[in-house]
């Protein structure tokens, strides 16, 4: 345990301060602040019949709604491909492993032209598809699809390193009381990485919501259909309606901060549970 | 320094299943992500080169690809600089000291990875389009920031803010200071001891940071598109340009484009890898 008094020691606190803050104010805070003094410049009736318009309301249904569908395959299949990443061996596990932030860096854009083309009547997937009779591309499965991708190393990174830091003991305990294997990983294993995968699939949710290069390509765009809240906020700049696009944008950027408040409380609660250990931090 | 972190696991009684559970959870799992990761990534190069290597070369080498490239390079010379430095202040401010709004400030930093990248774009429309609150003002003065260079600039270095301090903090506050400590009282100077104790601490989680900064701002989408303008030749990125190819029924442009995207993106995995590897057997 340092004291306060020899952290203070070290130098450059007030450099870093004042530059930490100046940098966000002028990079982060201001702008966003700019968006907030304009959606609260307009009228309560301009804010309302923007937001609550059909083709708004069927876009943020569209966006929630398949973002919430493709966080909860995230959630399934990041858990299973953390579990076998953590507890089996298998040939080529590295590159796997590697592999798994591949959304994390290829460009938004290309991950859309790519699963757009692929899954389109001729593409390698679309063909099949179009033979047992389903449309993918320029559907609402279309979207899953695009937000599954991009959200999919979110969860498997959360839940990993929980999944590798558990105690050895508790485990081996349960197992020597009779527990089976399913038993143990209900039981014991599951609680211990909930929080974590909670954690991971908001993060996921919360990037599909407001995603959009993966997502223009593959959506189609129709009003009503397929159209997406952030494509929205596009469309209605380019008509240079402002008020429009800004009512639409604070909507979703109130939702963005109740995510992020949700994902920093999950982490508080995931640290206190397992940062206090020996070795994990 | 790292006492029992990780003691030998070899020989307990983990649980795994029995082995038709084990090799079919393997036998899903890999399904799953060669199904949505391995056959795009190949067929990114596949649609890249299906009118062969020669108009492979010709998509990248014509002149639009050439001004696309060279804003991207652009964007990201100027946005990762910033962010690097910006990103060891606070990742030293935040590690070393305890002090008032020191939680705040930790959430505020993540705040561009949960804002939409349109919205991202909206922003800066909003403070210096015409419209904007300094719209009238710059237009005074023939200042052009929106569907120009500096919009693309601005909007690069907003979505990439967060990426170095991510990378650095944990690594920061994983190691303590108690060599900076003792190379100060040795009376070394702050900056000193900063280049040389502190910097090749964690050199490795700059490196990897830097690098997924890069590559955010070489292929960001959204924000960039909304403050572009999509003037061809003037203010289209490699995403943006690949866009446009693809609008025109041009795969093998478009994809010819996404695959430099493509490679970029390899290239930031192994180097993780390598810095993986290198942060384990140190």
């Amino acid at each position: 345990m340092h004291s306060s008094a020899r952290r203070r020691v070290l130098p450059g606190f007030g450099l870093t301060l004042g530059l930490s803050w100046l940098y966000l104010g002028l990079i982060v805070l201001l702008p966003l602040s700019g968006l907030f003094l304009k959606t609260f410049s307009l009228s309560w009736a301009q804010f309302w019949d923007t937001v609550a318009a059909p083709r708004v309301l069927a876009a943020y249904r569209l966006s929630f709604g398949a973002a919430l569908a493709a966080a909860l395959l995230n959630a399934v299949f990041g858990l299973l491909v953390a579990w076998v990443l953590v507890r089996y061996r298998f040939p080529g596990k590295a590159l796997v492993d590697a592999l798994v932030d591949l959304p994390f860096a290829l460009p938004t854009a290309v991950a859309g032209l790519t699963l757009t083309t692929l899954y389109s009547r001729n593409g390698w997937y679309g063909q099949h598809l179009e033979a047992l009779g389903f449309q993918v591309a320029f559907t609402p499965v279309g979207i899953v699809i695009a937000l599954t991708f991009i959200g999919l190393p979110f969860v498997v990174r959360t839940v990993q390193p929980v999944l590798e830091d558990i105690d050895a003991d508790v485990e081996e305990a349960a197992a020597t009381l009779g527990a089976t294997p399913w038993q143990v990983f209900t039981r014991v294993l599951f609680p211990s990485v909930m929080p974590a995968l909670l954690s991971g699939f908001t993060l996921a949710f919360a990037r599909a919501i407001g995603e959009y290069g993966s997502v223009v390509f593959i959506s189609g765009n129709m009003p009503m259909k397929t159209e997406i809240a952030p494509l929205l906020i596009i469309t209605r700049l380019e008509q240079y309606d402002y008020a429009g696009a800004t009512a639409i944008a604070g909507v979703m950027l109130a939702v963005s901060f109740a995510m992020l408040l949700a994902v920093n409380l999950l982490q508080r609660w995931t640290h206190r549970r397992f940062e206090t250990r020996p070795g994990t931090g | 320094m790292h006492p029992t972190s990780h003691a030998p696991r070899r020989n307990r009684r983990l649980v795994s299943g029995p082995a038709p559970v084990r090799w079919l959870l393997i036998a899903v799992a890999l399904a799953f992500l060669g199904f949505f990761l391995v056959v795009p990534l190949v067929a990114v190069f596949t649609y890249a080169l299906q009118k062969g290597v020669g108009a492979y070369f010709d998509a990248i080498l014509e002149p639009e690809s050439w001004s696309a490239i060279r804003l991207t390079l652009l964007a990201a010379a100027i946005a990762v600089p910033l962010n690097l430095v910006f990103g060891l202040a606070a990742a030293w401010l935040i590690a070393r000291f305890r002090f008032p709004g020191r939680d705040v400030l930790l959430t505020l930093i993540d705040l561009p990875f949960s804002v939409s990248p349109v919205i991202a774009g909206l922003v800066f429309v909003l403070l210096f389009g015409r419209q904007g609150w300094l719209g009238p003002w710059l237009a005074e003065h023939d200042i052009h920031i929106i569907f120009a260079v500096p919009g693309i600039v601005l909007a690069t270095v907003f979505v990439t803010f967060p990426f170095v301090v991510r990378e650095v903090l944990p690594i920061m506050q994983a190691q303590g200071h108690d060599e900076e400590e003792a190379a100060l009282s040795l009376g070394a100077s702050g900056w000193r001891t900063f280049l040389h104790v502190t910097l090749p601490k964690v050199k490795w989680g700059v490196l990897y940071g830097v690098l997924l900064c890069n590559a955010r701002a070489m292929g960001e989408f959204g924000a960039v598109s909304v403050v572009s303008g999509h003037v061809r030749g003037v203010t289209n990125t490699l995403p943006l340009h690949a866009e446009i190819l693809y609008n025109e029924y041009n795969l093998a442009g478009a994809f010819a484009v996404a695959s430099l995207l493509t490679v970029l993106a390899l290239v930031t995995l192994a180097v993780k890898k390598y810095v993986e590897w290198k942060a384990e057997s140190a």
